[in-house]
């Protein structure tokens, strides 16, 4: 891998939000008004519920956590997005880039954008509502991990899907962390769900980390195994996902499609 | 051709889309300092040659090899010394020409690459215009951002398809002298696509004319408009042309009686 090419991809998007409020401002703006309106329905929630349970780092810790996962498959599938809308890819795939120094730049731009983001969401939830992400523990760390790669594995896989069927799915791509946000236990345990629900929600790593954080919140010890499963399912759906876009590509190779791709052109 | 080793080689290539044979057994070589015509009508499989030459297409059969190197199993090293310029390509249009020589000189890892910026801005005229969007720039600007770019590497092998399309006569003859006189002082191969039979004729060391995905007929320009008794290259390209496409039985489809220079 050659770090010169890897920088050119994250110098590519530095540039373009750079001087850009209009790409700047959505990286702060939906995390606020998300942790302000979920802030204020767990406050409420507290005031009349009388059963002592703290809602807040159970929905408010919830909605920051899911926030950073779709952040973080955003911020990759943007980054993919703007050489789609530029028609980038005869020029970028013409020289020595290779797809892994291609994707290794995607994930670090995305990876940054979202982790400004996320910072941005913990002082405001904290400042705002009192949550502490501390109050999670130890389980914190490998759980961030995992909506870490399981963001990255999704950008990725949603980049390939572009790239196989054309501009014109991306709208296929952003509703993607919605689809999947049922099944894994965002706001409710895996166990309230139907039979069926149930085994797909075992297959998805994010899933692991809401029922952790559950138990955690509850005062009950953190779930290692749990977690270690999540994220041995999230490296495999990242690598599973590196897999997929290196076959589209080669197809794409193959069949023409990298040299002819543009906007809603693509059969 | 030179006698040095080619820059560019190119040996049976072909490339079907399902049923569709785009390039049939096409082979050729592009030597050292040497400016390749290859012309064709519309559909003649010219812009599927050089796709597969840079990589973004792969080939049914046959090699190429760029300076010695194959681009199929040494994909990343053999690209590092080729570039290109399309009509079809336009470089981002939301970076200024500055980010976008800068983007593509540290994929290609140039060294010192802000002098070499620097050199390729005023060698195209681009410096009033380095903090612009090449989206607002004018074709004409666009296109010699595209050469900009094209060269930003040194290649030794470069790509050129249409390069002057959109270019007033005046620029455009300047660009023809800087790019030939690249390829000389460089020792770079040139492949070059255009329309334009005068600019081919005048820039072209030889010329390649291609239809439904063969070689017809290659060899000095010149020479060839003389041979086929001719009045020009646009002549004898609207003759070889128009036979090509009524009759797929045309000697030119069958090598080597009409051939002027035999393939390699």
């Amino acid at each position: 891998m050659n770090p010169s090419r890897v920088g050119a991809i994250i110098m590519r998007q530095l540039y373009l939000y750079r001087g850009s409020p209009q790409r700047i401002l959505p990286m702060f703006a939906w995390v606020a008004i998300d942790i302000l309106l979920w802030g204020f329905i767990t406050r409420y929630l507290n005031q009349v519920s009388h059963s002592g349970f703290n809602f807040v780092p159970a929905l408010l810790g919830a909605v920051l956590l899911w926030d950073f996962l779709t952040r973080i498959m955003q911020g990759v599938t943007m980054a993919f997005f703007e050489d789609v809308w530029s028609r980038n890819f005869l020029n970028l795939f013409a020289t020595p880039l290779r797809t892994s120094e291609y994707l290794s730049g995607l994930v670090i731009i995305g990876v940054t954008t979202s982790l400004l983001g996320l910072a941005a969401m913990l002082v405001l939830a904290w400042a705002g509502f009192g949550l502490s992400f501390f109050s999670f523990g130890a389980a914190l760390a490998p759980s961030v991990l995992i909506l870490f790669l399981s963001g990255i594995a999704l950008g990725i896989f949603g980049a390939g899907v572009v790239l196989r069927l054309g501009p014109a799915s991306e709208w296929l791509i952003w509703p993607i962390p919605s689809v999947v946000s049922p099944f894994v236990g965002v706001f409710y345990p895996i166990s309230v769900l139907p039979a069926w629900m149930q085994v797909i929600a075992k297959a998805l790593p994010p899933s692991y980390v809401f029922e952790a954080m559950r138990q955690v919140v509850a005062g009950k010890p953190a779930p290692w195994e749990q977690l270690a499963i999540g994220g041995a399912l999230s490296v495999a759906y990242l690598l599973l996902a590196c897999a997929f876009f290196a076959s589209v590509y080669r197809y794409a190779i193959r069949t023409g499609l990298i040299a002819r791709y543009s906007a809603e052109t693509v059969a | 051709m030179t006698a040095s080793a080619p820059i560019l080689s190119v040996q049976h290539l072909c490339k079907s889309f399902r049923d569709l044979k785009a390039v049939d057994d096409v082979s050729f070589e592009v030597g050292a300092g040497e400016i390749v015509g290859l012309l064709g009508p519309n559909g003649a499989g010219k812009t599927t040659t050089i796709n597969m030459v840079l990589g973004v297409l792969s080939p049914t059969s046959g090699s190429i090899s760029i300076d010695g190197v194959d681009l199929r199993t040494q994909r990343t090293r053999a690209l590092s010394c080729t570039n290109f310029a399309a009509v079809y390509a336009p470089l981002p249009g939301n970076l200024t020409i500055e980010q976008n020589l800068r983007v593509f000189g540290m994929i290609y890892a140039v060294k010192d690459l802000t002098a070499r910026i620097e050199e390729l801005l005023r060698d195209f005229d681009l410096q009033r215009f380095r903090k612009t969007k090449a989206g607002l720039l004018s074709s004409g600007e666009q296109t010699r951002l595209s050469l900009a770019k094209a060269m930003i590497n040194r290649p030794r092998l470069l790509l050129l398809d249409e390069p002057t399309a959109s270019i007033d006569p005046s620029t455009a003859r300047d660009i023809r002298a800087s790019i030939e006189a690249y390829a000389k002082a460089a020792q770079c191969g040139v492949l070059w696509t255009s329309h334009n039979m005068y600019e081919v004729e005048a820039v072209c060391d030889r010329v390649m004319f291609l239809s439904r995905g063969k070689v017809l007929l290659q060899g000095d320009p010149k020479q060839l408009t003389k041979d086929h008794g001719a009045a020009s290259l646009d002549d004898l390209f609207v003759q070889v042309a128009h036979e090509a496409l009524h009759d797929a039985n045309h000697p030119a489809l069958h090598p080597p009686s009409r051939v002027g220079v035999p393939a390699p």
